[in-house]
């Protein structure tokens, strides 16, 4: 039975620390979403946090050598992420936006350039560091580590459980009950949602709807990439990885439809998609091949979506015009 | 600054909008009083509506100036209009669906503290209260009656501090109860002092409302007159004018054949309400005959109802009888049905590149959508397509560079009409129907299509013609139906009608019988 219990607390310890890159990759597109802004260029915009997050923190510590401190490491990290994903961003933003180019075309488009400059910066750190880039390894806890003392971590099941796991899970959880009361409790959300719900009348009740559009989606943009740094800082043991970090963002495009658009509900959501995620190594069925496995977020959120149709309950919709480009009436 | 009641708020002098070519409202002077209710009548494009969105900030006029309280103003957007308290209620809902009321009503505005909506709640109730708006400020909006989504319209412009409220056809989709609830509150805004202006073109809620009536034609100020001064018969004469002699040919056809008989059609729309109540006539062929009323009493359901592209109601009949006089129900069939049945249906929709052509496409691709399913196999018959494009551009005039290369959407709007009305009568159809089929053109085409569709009432079709202008219906047709509010206000006979008949007919619901006796 113990065994079974522990079992079972280190699958959800994993889901978590997996989840947690979705979990800000889905807060982000949330966010840009919840202006009308269907950005499909998250795969991009991950790979790009991941690449320059992991790039910001290597350099830093090329920089200030063995006084490299751990909060600042992730702080650089994060910030030389979020640049990246809000640069890409507002490519998005000015194509779509003040352009009206297509969304759904330019969202492709941008996973395509992000993918490949995240990959090109990779190997081009990789080649000029001589073959390997990696930070060192008392610099690395600080991001795969709980921040919290073994005093509470070693509290039987319950101390891995809560306290257990790294900065970012918590961090995450502050940022989706933040966005939770950002747009159901204040006027500026109040403005968003009704921006992404219907530009033509926003604008008639005198709110810019570029301004939130750009807004929304840079900073959407910018978070979403935070989720690229984790994966590449924790999981992947500052190493650059594309091979994992690949589909997560389109994982995080599925999460957000299988949210609901709700920011709270990312948090049990990301964790359920982070364990979707590792089932296949912890528990291999036989006979059944792993990519059979490996498809079940995507059928969750199918199914999901084919629930949510059904039942056609208004308040768990898309935004409503989301996807669609606005102009002002000539008329 | 003291407002006395009677006193000019809004004063419009000498106000011209051109669209184009086109006089849109040429020399209009009109006052709003405080205290007031105006109502603005006038027939479909006489300009009303492009008069108030000039004072709404949605048009900047081209000649003429605007007073309020004696100062004049200039009136560039939206905002500039709420700044000098005017809010105009639109047809069209500005509403967000997933927020609530109250959300809705504050939307936009910028206040000092966080988000309270328990307190914007109260201060919401407190104008509903003072004017007797009766609404639940927290349902929303996706949950709402079109009443009620009118009533958040309302009161959002009253919220935002306006003083001068224009309604533009806000009965339009009211029941008459929630009509005379509406009167009430308007009533009760006059008494507070406001100045309002209600658009509309039902004669009824005219005398019921308004202290004063000024009324548009063709874009042209006829006058100003007291309600109480006035009667429905006078104001039909300003609004209609004088029959203009057209000479359009109009001969007989030798024999009548009964060719559509419609039973009881009712015909309903997404938000359950009627588009068409209880309507039944008869069509012949051999006749053509011409539909009118105010836009959006019903036309357009009724031609489409007939296509098949209506859901009908239970207890709705189209009974179609053919030539050789073999009797066939249409309720509720699909167009393919109805193609498949051998019944030589053409319709002329009144969207012509949203419903009758493909814009992208050239003409014999046009040609096409209507003979596709000809070839043998999977093949169309490429060849029959062409040779009546060819014939239609010949026999029609149709003005085109390259019959085959040159898409549709390129063609002046008289030519994509003729390309329309010409393949719709090239299968010899047994009813033709056309729905506004000369809007938007010059005179001369326009006797081209009056020609086509009398020549085909000549060959015996039935032909059913929506039009609204009625000096063209009275010499056009044989018979008129009038519609007004979904249901048939009378059927006339064009050769002996008067257009102040026909006027009344259009703006009187159920009033049908009482004004052809004044008449």
């Amino acid at each position: 039975m113990t065994g079974f219990i522990n079992g079972l607390i280190l699958l959800i310890v994993a889901a978590i620390s997996y989840g947690t890159p979705l979990m800000f990759g889905t807060l982000g597109e949330i966010l840009t979403e919840k202006s009308g802004n269907l950005n499909l260029g998250v795969e991009g915009i991950m790979f790009m946090g991941g690449a320059f997050g992991l790039g910001g923190v290597f350099y830093y510590e090329k920089l200030v050598g063995e006084n490299a401190n751990g909060v600042v490491a992730i702080l650089v990290a994060i910030l030389a992420a979020f640049i990246a994903g809000a640069f890409a961003s507002l490519i998005f933003s000015f194509l779509t936006t003040t352009l009206r180019a297509n969304q759904n075309v330019t969202g492709l488009a941008l996973s395509i350039f992000g993918t490949g400059v995240g990959q090109f910066t990779g190997e081009l750190m990789r080649v000029k560091a001589g073959g390997y880039v990696t930070i060192s390894n008392g610099l690395k806890v600080f991001f795969s580590n709980t921040p919290f003392p073994k005093a509470l971590t070693d509290i039987p099941y319950v101390g891995q459980l809560l306290f257990g796991h790294s900065v970012f899970f918590y961090l995450g959880l502050l940022l989706a009950i933040g966005m939770h009361l950002y747009l159901n409790k204040t006027r500026s959300g109040m403005f968003l949602k009704a921006v992404g719900e219907n530009p033509a009348t926003a604008d008639a009740a005198g709110i810019n709807v570029a301004r939130n559009k750009y807004a929304a989606t840079i900073i959407g943009g910018g978070i979403s990439a935070i989720g690229g740094m984790i994966y590449i800082t924790s999981i992947a043991s500052c190493v650059w990885n594309h091979e994992g970090l690949a589909g997560v963002g389109w994982l995080a495009v599925a999460l957000v439809i299988f949210c609901l658009w709700r920011p709270l509900s990312t948090i049990w959501g990301s964790i359920l998609f982070g364990a979707l995620m590792i089932m296949y190594l912890r528990f291999p069925l036989p006979f059944i091949p792993t990519d059979i496995y490996k498809i079940l977020p995507y059928v969750v959120t199918i199914a999901v979506l084919i629930l949510t149709s059904l039942r056609n309950n208004k308040d768990k919709q898309p935004p409503a015009s989301l996807g669609l480009p606005y102009f002002r009436e000539e008329r | 600054m003291v407002r006395l009641e009677g006193q000019n708020a809004i004063e419009l002098r000498n106000i011209t909008k051109r669209f184009g070519s086109v006089v849109a409202n040429d020399r209009i002077c009109l006052s709003l009083k405080r205290g007031q209710i105006l109502s603005l009548l006038g027939e479909n494009g006489s300009g009303k509506t492009t008069l108030m969105n000039m004072l709404a900030g949605i048009y900047l006029p081209d000649e003429g100036e605007i007073l309020a309280d004696g100062k004049p103003i200039t009136i560039r957007s939206p905002k500039d209009a709420f700044d000098h308290k005017i809010g105009m209620i639109h047809q069209h809902y500005k509403l967000v669906e997933v927020f609530t009321a109250t959300q809705n009503i504050i939307l936009g505005l910028k206040a000092k503290g966080g988000l309270n909506l328990a307190e914007a709640n109260r201060k919401v109730q407190e104008i509903c209260d003072r004017y007797g708006f009766e609404i639940d400020l927290k349902k929303k909006v996706y949950d709402m009656s079109v009443s009620e989504k009118q009533t958040v319209e309302i009161v959002k412009v009253l919220y935002r501090g306006a003083d001068i409220l224009i309604l533009d056809e806000p009965t339009a989709v009211l029941t008459p109860q929630e009509t005379d609830k509406l009167f009430a509150v308007m009533r009760n805004m006059k008494a507070d002092g406001k100045a309002l202006v209600i658009i509309t073109h039902k004669l009824n809620e005219v005398m019921a409302i308004s202290d004063e009536v000024a009324v548009l034609r063709k874009g042209k100020y006829i006058g100003t007159v007291k309600t109480a001064e006035t009667s429905p018969q006078a104001l039909t004469d300003m609004m209609v004018g004088h029959a203009v002699t057209l000479n359009i040919d109009r001969p007989q056809a030798d024999e009548l054949k009964k060719r559509l008989k419609i039973g009881n059609l009712t015909v309903k729309d997404k938000e359950g309400v009627k588009k068409l109540d209880d309507v039944s006539f008869e069509a012949f062929g051999g006749e053509i005959l011409g539909v009118a009323g105010v836009a959006g009493s019903g036309q357009k359901e009724l031609l489409e109802a007939i296509a098949g592209l209506q859901k009908l109601e239970h207890g709705s009949s189209i009974l179609y009888i053919a030539p050789d006089g073999r009797e066939q129900e249409l309720y509720n069939l699909t167009p393919l049905d109805i193609i498949k049945k051998g019944i030589l249906l053409s319709f002329v929709p009144e969207d012509r590149f949203g419903m009758g052509l493909v814009g992208g496409m050239n003409i014999t691709d046009n040609i096409r959508l209507r003979t596709y399913r000809d070839g043998k196999l999977m093949l169309s018959d490429f060849a029959e397509s062409k040779a009546l494009a060819e014939k239609i551009v010949t026999d029609l005039e149709v003005v085109t560079p390259d019959i085959n290369r040159t898409p549709l959407r390129r063609l002046s709007g008289g030519n994509v009409q003729k390309v329309l009305v010409g393949r719709e009568i090239s299968f010899n159809p047994t009813i033709l129907m056309t729905a506004y089929a000369v809007r938007g053109l010059d005179i001369n085409t326009s006797y081209a299509i009056y020609n086509l569709l009398t020549a085909q009432k000549m060959r015996g079709a039935a032909v059913i013609y929506v039009g609204e202008d009625l000096d063209v219906l009275l010499e056009l047709c044989d018979r008129i139906l009038v519609l007004c509010g979904g249901k048939v206000s009378g059927v006339v006979d064009a050769k002996n009608a008067t257009k102040e008949e026909i006027g009344l007919l259009m703006t009187t619901v159920g009033g049908g019988k009482e004004a052809t006796n004044e008449a």
